[in-house]
């Protein structure tokens, strides 16, 4: 386990309370100067010897994508933008950040944005946090009043404003350019890659994008070096990370942990284990449900890091951590998921706005038995249709869970859904979803 | 994607008061010059709470006008957005998640409680017309699931007796305390934790 000298994140469960006077005694704000007047090459290459991945999902590393900002700044005004639009299922690290270290955040926030030569940065936050985004905003008024922020911010010479943006209950504002779109004013719909947004971002300008935990680690790892970050965890997938144990665990919690934590150390140790005894387990879905899930068997072993995930045909994604018990219909949960997702396509693509309704009236038959013995392979034929077939990543984090469903569970789902074609047995019932089989048979 | 429609009665007219008249212009302040449409949904979010909880046509073309942008596109922001009520919701406004974290701890017994106590269906007004409720997609609180929210509170750690109790101070017009209903303190493992001891006993 890891030691608590080494959690970043000491308030985590709000012992300390969150004012700036008491994130000062825990480290916040000590020399942020200091750090500045480093320079920033020095802040970025810190930030890369960290090898700091991006914890919003994707794991993308944080210093190479500072480093794509503009070196010199041109016409155009450089953007810093904070995705706080948490809204995958089974995560909710962000709001702990929000509530109970809302001083990291800010710190972070004016490291990154002297690092990325922003004097404007948004906090983007999804609308149901609003109680949560008050706390943030007095911790920013807290901040603006001591100077931390604002006119020579802490007294490094650099203007930075700090503004928060509510969401409104659209999931797909997490993904980067929706959210741009989003802050411009437009409904959220992803926008084409290239041109990524560190070049044409926000309003045109060069904008850098983290998500809430990735910066709010920065000053830290500033502060202990990158090498004592990168010694945490294993090559590549480095530090510490917030996990968000959710599901049929007898304590669900959010706990911060080392990278490369066995699962279930994670599952035993702070869940206090699986509701029924680890036998009763029957699959976890691994980092928020857009990940595909992982059956009992391989959770023995399991790793939890971006890689090691990524070897199973799974990922860590934003490290909430559903866990299945056999209590539960797995095919219903997965249509459940796949109901959230019908839910939230933005509609803009076809393959995605259609598919993602296929899916999940697909899974609500096969979870009642209702399903023909041919539906199995469709739906992992609609699945490949939809997977890299749309602008944006939904695509992927809707059809990846179906497709986790099918390749550890896909024996239930046949034993449960043995039907005949009916078209087969009784040609004169016109139903509707089993045109296609008609169709079939007579071409 | 969801279908959403604006209600069949609108009325006629809609103008920010004082005080919304005030925060709209700090919010649009907020944005770089030239780029106040930014700010659309900051006004929206002003016009439902001026107009008891909900936003009217009336507001959506009032909106357009001050921010100096077509109609259409705050059409747009206020129907793709789902936190925008198109029409009229109860004083309290229950939104009880059931996406999957949720669903696998029992939100089902959460919807059951708000049939019994506040209407058949969801999205219907309860008799006394103070409450309205509805199931929504994940709000982000899997790990104290399951859960609900109320206007801008969480409800936390919820079963259907907890609810059921909640639901019956809200109909006698009182605002039951947000948070954890299992007497656990934020997302802390509840009486397993292993990490950050030292604060814990200090």
């Amino acid at each position: 386990m890891l030691k608590d000298k080494d959690r970043i994140f000491q308030n985590l469960y709000n012992d300390l309370g969150p004012d700036l006077s008491s994130s000062q005694k825990r480290g916040d704000w000590t020399n942020t100067k200091e750090l500045i007047e480093k320079g920033r090459d020095w802040i970025i290459n810190e930030v890369k010897t960290s090898q700091l991945r991006g914890r919003g999902g994707a794991g993308f590393p944080t210093g190479i994508k500072w480093s794509f900002a503009p070196k010199e700044v041109g016409s155009r005004p450089h953007y810093l933008v904070i995705n706080g639009d948490e809204s995958e299922p089974g995560t909710c690290k962000d709001r702990d950040i929000l509530r109970f270290e809302p001083h990291k955040l800010i710190e972070g926030c004016l490291i990154a944005a002297y690092a990325v030569q922003a004097h404007v940065c948004y906090i983007y936050i999804r609308g149901e946090y609003f109680i949560d985004g008050q706390k943030l905003q007095a911790a920013i008024d807290e901040a603006y009043k001591k100077k931390l922020i604002g006119k020579n911010a802490a007294g490094t010479g650099w203007d930075l404003d700090i503004y928060i943006h509510y969401g409104a209950g659209a999931y797909i504002c997490g993904e980067e350019t929706a959210l741009l779109e989003s802050l411009e004013g437009k409904k959220g719909q992803p926008r084409l890659k290239p041109p990524f947004p560190a070049l044409i971002g926000l309003y045109g300008c060069p904008t850098i994008l983290n998500n809430v935990e990735t910066i709010a680690v920065v000053p830290t790892i500033l502060r202990r070096g990158g090498k004592w970050f990168a010694s945490l965890g294993r090559e590549k997938n480095t530090g510490t990370k917030i996990f968000c144990i959710s599901g049929n665990v007898n304590n669900p919690c959010n706990v911060e942990e080392e990278m490369n934590i066995p699962l279930k150390e994670l599952i035993e140790v702070h869940a206090g284990g699986v509701i029924g005894g680890w036998d009763n387990l029957q699959a976890v879905i691994p980092g928020g449900s857009s990940m595909p899930l992982i059956p009992k068997n391989k959770c023995e072993t399991l790793t939890m890091d971006f890689d090691s995930l990524m070897a199973e045909k799974s990922g860590l994604g934003t490290a909430g951590i559903v866990v299945i018990n056999k209590d539960q219909d797995i095919i219903k949960c997965m249509a459940r998921i796949a109901r959230f997702y019908k839910h939230e396509s933005c509609g803009q693509c076809t393959p995605c706005r259609e598919g993602s309704g296929w899916m999940w009236r697909m899974l609500e038959r096969m979870a009642k038995g209702e399903a023909t013995k041919d539906e199995v392979e469709m739906l992992g034929d609609v699945t490949n249709q939809i997977a890299g077939h749309t602008i944006c990543a939904f695509g992927e984090g809707s059809s990846w869970p179906v497709q986790g469903l099918l390749r550890h569970f896909k024996k239930e789902i046949e034993e449960r859904n043995n039907l005949d074609l009916i078209v087969e047995k009784k040609n004169t019932i016109p139903y509707l979803v089993d045109q296609h089989l008609l169709d079939k048979k007579n071409a | 994607m969801s279908l959403r429609r604006p209600a069949k009665d609108q009325p006629e007219n809609f103008e920010f008061n004082s005080s919304s008249l005030e925060e709209a212009n700090t919010i649009v302040s907020k944005y770089p010059k030239g780029k106040q449409q930014s700010a659309v949904m900051a006004l929206l979010y002003i016009a439902q709470r001026q107009n008891n909880n909900w936003i009217p046509l009336a507001a959506m073309k009032y909106i357009a006008k001050f921010l100096d942008m077509p109609y259409i596109k705050v059409y747009e922001v206020a129907t793709f957005y789902t936190m925008y009520n198109l029409s009229p919701v109860g004083k309290y406004f229950i939104q009880v998640c059931t996406t999957t974290p949720c669903m696998i701890r029992g939100a089902n017994h959460l919807v059951d409680a708000c049939k019994e106590k506040i209407s058949e269906n969801e999205c219907e007004l309860s008799n006394d017309k103070s409450c309205s409720w509805m199931e929504v997609e994940c709000l982000g609180a899997c790990v104290n699931a399951p859960m609900m929210q109320i206007n801008d509170d969480y409800y936390e750690d919820l079963d259907k007796e907890k609810t059921i109790k909640i639901l019956e101070k809200i109909l006698k017009g009182e605002t039951p305390k947000p948070g954890s209903y299992r007497g656990r303190v934020n997302n802390e493992p509840e009486n397993n934790r292993k990490t950050l001891m030292d604060y814990k006993n200090a």
